[in-house]
């Protein structure tokens, strides 16, 4: 009797990951119905069919594009965020002048979590983005990194004995974290000795990748890509003193095409909770 | 439409590049292609499906497995380190390499029908006159295959030119040896300098439109091949 009368719940928790609300609900229903003979089980079934609907109404999608740095700890917040609240938010990752070009052109995204402020500002501007959403959701550090322990002494030194082939960045036109890494060698003087030993990736995963895989022996890349709970994860590295360039900062704002979901204003506010800020943290971000 | 200066070197890079793969894969591809078209070996099955894979993966697939494999713990990394060359990714040689790997069926392909299409006949003849199969391939051979190396040789070129998932994995995007076209493209879309993308895609489309045109006009057959 106990398991029978735990059955409605599991089916309401099958019915959460339906891909589609109106074909879950239905199967549940049907599910159910098949099962209640009884009167008690009639009961049963209504208000096990309630939750199904109070869920259904509040369990909405949100897509969400998201600047690769923040990949590792949005998949953790994501997770939390299904967890805590029934709303599923998808994650899209990507350069932010990728996402940029894409949203003025038409892309399905929601929400963008974008590597700087300078791009979710001038998307209200451009009416792209909903007003008054935007704010700073974590503020990057820039960390010259090697796949090698050793390879990178504590201060940085490293660039200046230039006994090194490629030095991997992100493509500083288009990735704040490459703007960042341009910034602090030109006020350390070495910019023009190292510029020809730069390999660009397309974003900041691909300069990870490229020093990760050792074909560039270091590179610059942000904190929270090698940066787990207090320590460096692997390698060896620096993390660039602030002063050496301007912050980081990085916005999220609700774009035009997500003004009226529900699942969006929800992660908007989840980003601020202290659970978020906690994960966030984990990975070497500030606020 | 506008070109600058970056532009246009990277279109002399992406000619040569195409250039360079083109010559490797004649001399690569050739014998490949020949042996192919006249082993009765039971592994030929296998061979072709290798040097067919490029068709069918991802480039991103053949990007990242080069990258691995050229770079300093990767297997041919060790080797050509070990042969005093250094690794390969962000060279202009790297890039070589890859496209030329990414190529191969399209090089492969035709010759192999073309040498097909000869038959036995024609070097059985040319072996009775007492030419050596050395120069029987040379004299016999290539002059019947002529049009599969033409439409080889373009199909190689075209496609290295509007090559972009192995550049861009294993590439590095460094001006003069390794940023071609098709990369410069991607940066300036991802930029928003869209008139910039605009002058270069424009010549691209314009560029790959003519090769075909080309190729349909001349060896209409040797295209239905391929494709």
């Amino acid at each position: 009797m106990k398991a029978r009368m735990l059955r409605p719940k599991v089916t309401v928790a099958e019915s959460k990951t339906m891909p589609d609300n109106g074909n879950g609900i239905m199967i549940a229903v049907v599910m159910i119905l098949s099962r209640g003979n009884t009167l008690r089980h009639i009961r049963l079934t209504l208000s096990a069919l309630l939750a199904v609907l109070t869920f259904a109404a509040y369990a909405d999608e949100v897509l969400v594009a998201v600047a690769a740095n923040f990949t590792a700890p949005m998949q953790q917040i994501a997770a939390e965020f299904e967890k805590d609240t029934g709303h599923r938010a998808v994650l899209s990752f990507g350069a932010t002048g990728k996402f940029f070009a894409q949203i003025s052109n038409g892309g399905p995204f929601e929400i963008l979590l974008s590597a700087d402020d300078e791009t979710p500002a001038r998307l209200e501007k451009e009416l792209l983005a909903a007003p008054h959403t935007r704010f700073t959701y974590a503020i990057g550090k820039l960390v010259l990194w090697s796949a090698q322990a050793g390879y990178v002494d504590a201060r940085g030194e490293v660039l200046k004995s230039g006994r090194f082939a490629h030095l991997a960045l992100a493509n500083p036109k288009t990735a704040p974290y490459g703007a960042a890494a341009i910034e602090a060698m030109k006020k350390l003087g070495v910019l023009e000795n190292l510029a020809p030993r730069f390999v660009q990736g397309e974003n900041i995963a691909q300069a990870y990748q490229f020093v990760a895989s050792g074909n560039a022996e270091l590179g610059f890349v942000a904190l929270s890509q090698v940066y787990k709970d207090g320590s460096i994860t692997s390698g060896s590295a620096w993390i660039v003193p602030a002063s050496l360039h301007a912050p980081i900062r990085q916005d999220a704002v609700v774009l035009a095409t997500g003004k009226n979901n529900r699942a969006a204003a929800a992660l908007m506010d989840y980003l601020r909770t202290n659970k978020a800020r906690a994960i966030i943290k984990s990975y070497g971000y500030e606020f | 439409m506008t070109m600058d200066n970056a532009d246009l070197r990277a279109v002399w890079l992406t000619l040569q590049l195409a250039g360079a793969v083109t010559v490797l894969l004649l001399l690569v591809g050739t014998p490949i292609a020949w042996w192919l078209s006249r082993t009765r070996s039971r592994a030929k099955g296998a061979v072709g499906a290798v040097v067919a894979l490029p068709l069918v993966l991802p480039p991103t697939v053949i990007g990242f497995y080069l990258l691995v494999a050229m770079g300093p713990k990767g297997p041919f990394g060790q080797l050509t380190e070990a042969l005093g060359l250094g690794v390969l990714p962000f060279t202009f040689a790297g890039l070589v390499v890859a496209s030329a790997i990414y190529s191969l069926p399209f090089m492969v392909q035709p010759l192999q029908n073309a040498f097909e299409t000869i038959g036995e006949r024609p070097l059985e003849v040319a072996a009775t006159l007492r030419a050596s199969p050395w120069d029987a391939f040379w004299s016999v051979a290539v002059p019947l295959a002529r049009p599969g190396f033409v439409s080889g040789a373009i199909l190689s070129f075209a496609h290295t030119v509007g090559e972009f998932g192995v550049v861009l994995m294993i590439g590095g995007n460094i001006p003069d040896k390794t940023r071609v076209v098709s990369v410069l493209i991607y940066d300036h879309v991802e930029a928003l300098e869209y008139m910039q993308a605009h002058g270069l895609a424009g010549a691209m489309l314009a560029f790959s439109f003519i090769v075909l045109l080309t190729l349909y006009t001349l060896n209409p057959r040797a295209v239905r091949n391929v494709s």
